[in-house]
């Protein structure tokens, strides 16, 4: 048996049950990792030995009954924007150079805490900025499926590292889709959380009215065994929010019968893909099949939703990113006078997009732009909000595509960054408005790339949203379908 | 032209970014580009529309500010480009 390739469920169980162990589990998943990850290019920095050496605490805490977490003893993989202390942190980005953190981001001691194994850190596009990880300023990672295509991204080392059995789940970051549309485009599930549901204490910041952290992992049961352990309150976010955590993965049976699922026009009147298009349509006949009520709805000002996000988040981004001025950490350029330091230092240190991003952003924000830009962007954010609020009166969750396609070939899209941040068109209205949504597999087009249907969810009810897709899973064997291979 | 070679430079300016001339003519037809497409904003009428944040009632009140973490100056400066004993090395600011 194939230990890497078990879900987290699967192996949490036969860890409790003294049938394998953590190192057993590690060595297995490290094994997939000298295999593969020279030609998928998932991770940044692997820890073999530290490790295996948190597998091996993970089993004495096993073999005494101490703690009971179903993370205990599982090998997971956390994107290169969570502070891990000791552990190098780059955000896929040089300005840091090889920055070690001095403490852990919140849900990495939660995980840890609950005896997860840390393998290492996974690759991303700069700062999280893209859709592809082609925006690494280290390499790019490629999809299991297809060496030629991208993994999605920004969490896309994340998505290709679960998809391939090099982690049995991982942590990714989401401003736009940054978990859902790799976790599509590598056949695997990943759920974005409502704003505030959990801290990003520790998270390299992006877009802070968006950011959020969630699971990549292989099937529904496991994105909510691991929510439920990194969700809730945190004293160092005063943007985490006190609410009771419910026990998502207790709450997933009771199927669809007589829940209202709204499939907005405005998604499918789109140009798309014509086999995305088929399968998730095909999935909506699924649920109308188990019995769910399916609705016709209307998100009208989805069209202004990419323009809004590229002027909210820039200008955000443009902030955040002015602490990285070479004084504390990273490389410093020698200049004349100050304000030379920093423009050389941090022109070396960014690459293109990320300073696309802070260019625009700044001008979004300058004197004489703000209120054209910046001010009218967050207006019409209002109104995409309210188009959700609207929809909400009239169904429990939506559905629609993840994305308008399947992962695209690697250097198709680097030319022309607006036809890059256009691809993001139905993930990136759940971050302007703060929902929550999960992303599962749902078919294969024609090439055999991986298809995605997204769950989108009120204000707080993850635990509708992957109870829909915890039944969907039941009546379909997508998700059981594995990426070929690689290295074997 | 939505924004030209000079505002650029200024914007260039105000971010800290000190750009090539490739980098800076790239720059100026993406902008454009992209700004162009932002225009589509200017189709609704949003004057009587707040604007958007995020509900701030289930946020938690403040808190005490304790310190509840253990500096370690060893570990932060290690990072450091350029240090001067349990200090931060940074250039002049005034001459």
């Amino acid at each position: 048996m194939n230990l890497a390739a078990l879900t987290l469920h699967a192996a949490g169980e036969k860890l409790r049950a003294g049938e394998i162990t953590s190192v057993e589990l590690t060595e297995a998943v490290l094994q997939r990792i000298t295999a593969s990850d020279e030609q998928i290019h998932a991770y940044l920095t692997l820890d073999r030995e530290g490790a295996l050496d948190q597998a091996r605490r993970a089993d004495a805490r096993l073999r005494a009954k101490d703690g009971d977490s179903p993370l205990l003893g599982i090998p997971m993989a956390l994107k290169d924007n969570f502070l891990t202390q000791g552990l190098r942190t780059t955000a896929a980005s040089k300005v840091l150079g090889d920055f070690i953190p001095t403490f852990d981001a919140t849900t990495v001691q939660r995980i840890r805490a609950a005896g997860a194994v840390i393998v290492g850190k996974t690759n991303l596009d700069e700062f999280a900025m893209g859709s592809s990880v082609e925006n690494s300023a280290f390499f790019a990672t490629r999809n299991p499926w297809n060496l030629e295509r991208i993994p999605g991204g920004s969490s896309g080392g994340s998505a290709a590292a679960v998809a391939a059995d090099q982690a049995i789940a991982a942590l990714g970051t989401d401003t736009g889709g940054s978990i859902r549309q790799p976790a599509a485009c590598c056949g695997i599930v990943g759920l974005k959380p409502t704003y505030g549901r959990v801290s990003r204490y520790g998270i390299i910041a992006f877009a802070s009215s968006m950011d959020q952290v969630g699971p990549v992992a292989k099937d529904v049961r496991d994105a909510a065994l691991v929510l439920e352990t990194i969700a809730g309150h945190d004293p160092a976010d005063s943007t985490s929010v006190k609410r009771s955590v419910p026990p998502y993965s207790a709450e997933l049976l009771g199927g669809v019968k007589g829940l209202r699922v709204g499939i907005p026009n405005e998604y499918f009147a789109s140009r798309m893909q014509a086999d995305v298009e088929q399968a998730v349509r095909r999935a909506i006949r699924e649920l109308e099949n188990s019995g769910a009520l399916i609705e016709e709805i209307s998100l009208p000002h989805t069209d202004y939703a990419v323009a809004v996000y590229y002027i909210v988040a820039t200008a955000e981004a443009s902030s955040n990113l002015a602490r990285y001025d070479g004084m504390r950490y990273g490389g410093r350029a020698g200049a004349r006078d100050l304000t030379e330091t920093y423009r050389i230092t941090r022109d070396a240190g960014f690459g293109a997009e990320v300073k696309r991003r802070i260019m625009l952003g700044t001008y979004a924000l300058s004197a004489g732009y703000y209120d054209a830009y910046y001010l009218k962007a967050q207006r019409v954010r209002t109104l995409i909000k309210r188009d959700f609020d609207e929809a909400f009166k009239r169904c429990a969750v939506i559905v629609t595509p993840t994305t308008a396609t399947t992962a695209f070939k690697i250097g198709e899209k680097t030319q022309e960054p607006l036809q890059m941040y256009l691809s993001d068109l139905y993930t990136i209205s759940i971050n302007l408005a703060g929902l929550p949504a999960l992303s599962l597999p749902c078919g294969f087009d024609s090439e055999g790339m991986p298809i995605g249907m997204q769950v989108i969810g009120q204000h707080w009810d993850e635990a509708t949203i992957l109870r829909v897709g915890h039944h969907y899973e039941q009546a379909t064997e997508w998700h059981k379908k594995k990426a070929p291979a690689i290295g074997n | 032209m939505k924004i030209t070679a000079e505002e650029v430079d200024r914007i260039a300016v105000l971010a800290r970014l000190r750009l090539t001339a490739e980098e800076k003519s790239h720059l100026v037809r993406q902008l454009d580009n992209i700004l162009e497409y932002m225009d589509k904003l200017n189709q609704l009428d949003t004057a009587q529309i707040e604007a958007f944040s995020h509900r701030v009632d289930t946020m938690p009140a403040l808190r005490d500010d304790v310190v509840t973490n253990q500096p370690d100056p060893e570990a932060l400066l290690a990072n450091a480009p350029d240090r001067d004993g349990t200090f931060f090395k940074v250039p002049k600011i005034i001459e």
